[in-house]
């Protein structure tokens, strides 16, 4: 987890005590929240609450992953969610990654043959997921 | 070698635009 955060992003770190207000400027309600943001400073995705190594570290390529898709980057997105749900297979958010691993080709190509291969996929693994059912719809 | 965290949030954001890099923000109450 250290050193991908070391080799993918500008690490910070905001006490409570000492900047109240920048918890304030980000809508921190709760610690520990973490936030990634783009270059730009835009917010990408979020997490609270301790979590486990490999969940974190899911966490942390899910956001990158959300990232990529939000500048519409379909090929780097696919790359980075597949790379969830193929190295973390059992991470929380390994689900959500195969669905959206599912939809950035779909978004590059405009092949809906993607989200039909994707609602398949969802049959062999994580079935009981709420991304199962937001998939299902997908399937012939 | 650990993490040199930053703590200066606005340095930061100019940091991260400079270099075409995301940033992570721990928010967090941990005895200092």
């Amino acid at each position: 987890v250290e050193s991908y955060i070391k080799d993918n992003f500008v690490p910070v770190k905001i006490h409570i005590k000492e900047q109240p207000q920048v918890f304030e400027r980000f809508g921190v309600q709760w610690t520990p929240t973490m936030q990634i943001l783009d270059p730009d400073g835009n917010k990408r995705h979020q997490f609270e609450g301790f979590l486990p190594p490999d969940d974190f570290l899911a966490q942390l390529e899910l956001g990158l992953a959300h990232s990529a898709f939000a500048r519409k980057d379909w090929e780097a997105a696919e790359k980075r969610f597949r790379h969830i749900v193929e190295t973390l297979p059992n991470s929380d958010v390994a689900p959500e990654a195969q669905y959206w691993a599912g939809v950035a080709p779909y978004k590059r190509t405009g092949d809906a043959k993607s989200l039909q291969a994707t609602a398949e996929a969802f049959k062999q693994r994580y079935a009981d997921s709420t991304w199962a059912k937001k998939a299902s719809v997908w399937g012939k | 070698m650990s993490i040199t965290w930053r703590e200066d949030i606005d340095a930061a954001l100019a940091e991260a635009k400079a270099n075409q890099r995301h940033i992570f923000v721990d928010f967090n109450a941990a005895p200092l």
